[in-house]
């Protein structure tokens, strides 16, 4: 390892132990009640609406407005089944073969509204999730979430059961999720879109665009003593410059979460000693694209050429000086509760070290279709047109050039990057996940599954797909994880969508900000902010 | 002059229903479907959402029907709704427009009483040392985009007094806002600043190689008097010419500015809104601008005639 590499990996541990030692000394400090927070929000969230929008730009925002029926606790950072606590329900209990959910309910809350929440409210939101419903949402983006899952029965106002189609253990993670907040059957989509009406600790006030977004503390929060602080207010600043330059300046006291790169945390470190920054892996993972359809792409030794070319060490080094995750579709360990072990990760293709070795064993693939130093293969490489995106797509080419591909950028207007994927509009592309919920019922059903609309390449594997269902109903969590790498092994090799890095960024915030627990395996998940408290 | 300033006003309608069809269809032929759009944030497109996001927003509607529809509200105050907000369209652009008004009107006073002084001076001492340096000033301005100069005076803010100005929560009173936007406008207005000082100085050396001027140092005229009475009035014709189309090129400048001083004003949304082909903000907010462009060119053309008593609008 040379020496900037220590140098980096040693600021970053100084930097994650000072964070903690400051979460540490604000947990034995005794909350404040009181004050407000600024948070700058780094773009114009689409809409208030949780549920119809796949972007943590909605989550950190708005997910203190509403509750869920389980959440991860928000002081633990490492989600995990082990850590999902109740919140609407008060318990829950799964029936001998696992395909019957019983949630139990809380009393006496009430909507920010004044209306009472009941087990309506609760099937309400799954028939809309589900599309039964007549009230529906405009874009659904986790649909294939609910898939296994039949109907919601209510039995009484403070009981309603889930009912799936096959024992699914993990489906309580998927509840416990930032993405699965309860909506009231009484309000409309497009006003939850406008003016979002939930149970949660602060209530929305007004969400101006591309201004900012005020919420005001719930006093009728059915927890009593919750949550401490009066406000929260989120300015919208979109350029990344003046947001850092603000939050120097203390005109805001804690970042937009994982939005500050090492070169920022640097400049802030020196610009501000007192603040506290928390790097943390952010579960969102760069990945390859590739059209199947699209010749000589159909080619899968094209694609396995494509897959061995990569040096993901060095994508790793340039763009995050050593700090981003190398593993496969799951978040490596021990930040992941689903990593692979390193000996089954440096099997799969293009993990080997040896990168000469891979790119040789790539140029043979490249030469048996006719391609060699004298005839290369031209290829659009589009992405997204932010920086995130295009910065690794610029690595990209550079290592297709090593197997005679040459590689053009194309940019694609961020906001038409979707339509363009999901039209197959693109050769090869380079693309960010992000995975809300660090569980293979997720990653695998979202961005690999037939039927998912989010499964941007189009890769199907039915043989697979049973897998997918057979680790979701395996209740033996060893045997579990087996299968999951065994999965995870596969999907590399089938090159369904080679994963590249899985990225880390930090949050920064002022040492008066108490009670904020970066979470290490999902950026969508803990902003409930009822335990934020400042002592200015 | 009525029946001129009826044919320009006819004029006007013209233009500005010439602008309504090219914004409107220049809109619609940019790549990017609105709805494929909306879905993105979704991460997902789904067909069937998709025919009936398109049936909602009236986009299912031959274009020429969206095109008349769009008219026949605006005739009647009806701005239709933001797609992005689903809030009236007029209730999102009305409190902006103050902002980037304020902000405008600044910048703009800002490069007029800075660059015609300036240029005077500069005229005035030709070929001296302060010549030179305004004109080097004037180089750096010209050359200086707003957006990095707008940056480096936030850092240097922030740098020495370890504060920023915030825009977020407006304050109400007059000098509060004044020394808010003070820096924003100086940014903007530097390089508007800059080639007005440059016009000025060679318009003034221009007249003051005139006979008249000579006349009227002979006659025993002050300095004072030549310099400002006689030679900068004649001068200021094509500055005044300048400084018109410079209003209206302001925007230009206030979208770089109001998203680097995180200025929520009316520029900066209208750049998000084509962003995110957020047809009804934008629609309207371009017809307004080419209503103010075009009000400026005919009060530029009226200074014309307070200017030089030689010009008269005749029938």
């Amino acid at each position: 390892m040379t020496f900037f590499g220590n140098l980096t990996r040693f600021a970053t541990a100084c930097a994650v132990v000072t964070g903690v030692a400051a979460s540490v000394a604000a947990m034995a400090a005794e909350p404040k009640h009181g004050g407000t927070i600024k948070i700058y929000q780094r773009d114009n969230p689409p809409s208030a609406s949780i549920h119809e929008e796949a972007t943590y730009s909605v989550n950190v925002p708005f997910m203190a407005v509403f509750n869920n029926l389980v959440l991860y606790k928000q002081d633990v950072p490492q989600n995990s089944m082990s850590d999902i606590v109740p919140e609407l329900a008060t318990s829950w209990k799964w029936s001998g073969d696992y395909k019957t959910l019983t949630f139990m309910l809380r009393k006496g809350v009430k909507w920010h509204d004044g209306k009472p929440f009941t087990a309506q409210d609760v099937k309400c939101t799954f028939d809309m999730l589900k599309g039964t419903s007549a009230n529906k949402f405009r874009k659904n983006p986790r649909k294939a979430w609910y898939d296994n899952l039949e109907n919601v029965s209510v039995e009484n106002d403070f009981q309603a059961t889930f009912h799936l189609g096959h024992p699914q253990p993990a489906m309580l993670a998927l509840l416990a999720s930032g993405y699965s907040p309860i909506y009231p059957c009484h309000v409309s989509a497009r006003d939850m879109r406008v003016h979002p009406i939930g149970t949660g600790p602060f209530k929305f006030v007004e969400f101006k665009q591309n201004e900012d977004i005020k919420l005001v503390r719930n006093r009728d929060y059915w927890k009593k003593d919750r949550p401490y602080l009066d406000a929260i207010e989120y300015p919208i600043i979109t350029n990344r410059s003046t947001a850092m330059l603000a939050f120097v300046a203390g005109k805001v006291d804690m970042t937009f979460p994982t939005e500050v790169t090492p070169p920022i945390q640097r400049d802030i470190a020196k610009q501000d000693p007192t603040a506290v920054c928390v790097s943390a892996p952010t579960n969102v993972s760069t990945n390859l694209i590739v059209n199947r359809d699209a010749a000589p792409f159909n080619e899968p030794d094209i694609r396995m050429a494509m897959a061995l070319a990569i040096d993901r060490k060095a994508f790793v080094d340039i763009l995050s000086e050593g700090q981003n995750k190398i593993g496969g579709t799951m978040l490596p360990a021990p930040d992941g509760v689903w990593g692979m072990p390193d000996d089954m990760l440096r099997k799969m293709p293009g993990y080997d070290p040896d990168v000469a070795k891979n790119r040789e064993q790539a140029r043979a693939l490249m030469a048996k279709h006719g391609y060699g130093p004298d005839k290369h293969l031209k290829v659009k490489v589009s992405t997204r047109n932010i920086a995130q995106y295009r910065d690794a797509a610029v690595i990209l080419i550079d290592h297709l050039k090593t197997i005679w591909m040459d590689g053009e950028l194309e940019e694609v207007e961020s906001s038409n990057w979707f339509a363009k994927v999901a039209r197959k509009d693109y050769a090869v592309g380079l693309n960010l996940t992000g995975n809300a919920v660090d569980d293979p019922d997720q990653a695998f059903f979202e961005n690999y599954s037939c039927k998912s609309e989010r499964n941007y390449t189009g890769y199907c594997n039915p043989a697979l797909e049973k897998l997918f269902e057979a680790q979701s109903q395996e209740l033996d969590q060893a045997k579990r994880k087996q299968m999951v790498w065994d999965i995870d092994f596969k999907l590399q090799e089938d090159v369904a969508r080679p994963i590249i890095f899985h990225s880390t960024q930090a949050t920064c915030w002022k040492p008066y900000v108490h009670g904020f627990s970066p979470m290490v395996n999902s950026s969508y998940n803990g902003f409930r902010f009822e335990d934020l408290w400042v002592d200015k | 002059m009525a029946a001129y300033l009826v044919r320009r006003f006819l004029l006007m309608l013209l233009t500005l229903f010439g602008i309504s069809v090219i914004i409107f269809g220049l809109l619609r032929v940019v790549p990017g479907d609105i709805v494929d759009i909306l879905f993105d944030s979704a991460g997902m497109v789904d067909p069937a959402g998709k025919l009936q996001i398109q049936k909602e927003l009236g986009l299912d509607k031959p274009i020429p029907v969206q095109y008349a529809q769009w008219i026949g509200g605006l005739a009647r105050g009806d701005l239709g709704y933001s797609y992005i907000s689903e809030k009236p369209t007029l209730g999102e652009i009305l409190p902006r427009i103050p902002v980037t008004a304020e902000l405008a009107g600044l910048a703009l006073l800002f490069s007029v009483a800075l660059g015609v002084p300036l240029g005077v001076i500069s005229a005035v001492r030709q070929n001296t040392l302060t010549d030179y340096m305004l004109r080097i000033a004037s180089l750096t301005g010209l050359s200086m985009p707003a957006f990095w100069l707008g940056l480096l005076i936030l850092m240097a803010i922030v740098s020495w007094f370890g504060d920023m100005p915030m825009y977020t929560d407006m304050p109400s009173g007059f000098w509060q806002q004044l020394g808010l936007y003070a820096i924003p406008a100086a940014a903007v207005g530097f390089r508007s600043s800059s080639l007005v000082m440059r016009l000025t100085r060679s318009s003034m050396l221009e007249v003051m190689r005139q006979d008249y001027i000579r006349t009227a140092r002979a006659k025993g005229a002050s300095v004072q008097s030549v310099n400002y009475n006689h030679a900068l009035r004649n001068a200021m014709l094509p500055v005044v010419t300048v400084i018109g189309i410079e209003a209206a090129f302001l925007i230009g400048g206030l979208i770089v500015t109001e998203t680097v001083f995180n200025i929520p004003g009316v520029a900066r949304f209208l750049v998000e809104s084509i962003r995110v082909r957020d047809y009804p903000i934008v629609q309207n907010l371009v017809m307004l601008i080419a209503v103010v462009v075009v009000v400026i060119n005919f009060i530029v053309d009226m200074l014309y005639a307070v200017l030089d008593p030689r010009i008269k609008y005749s029938d």
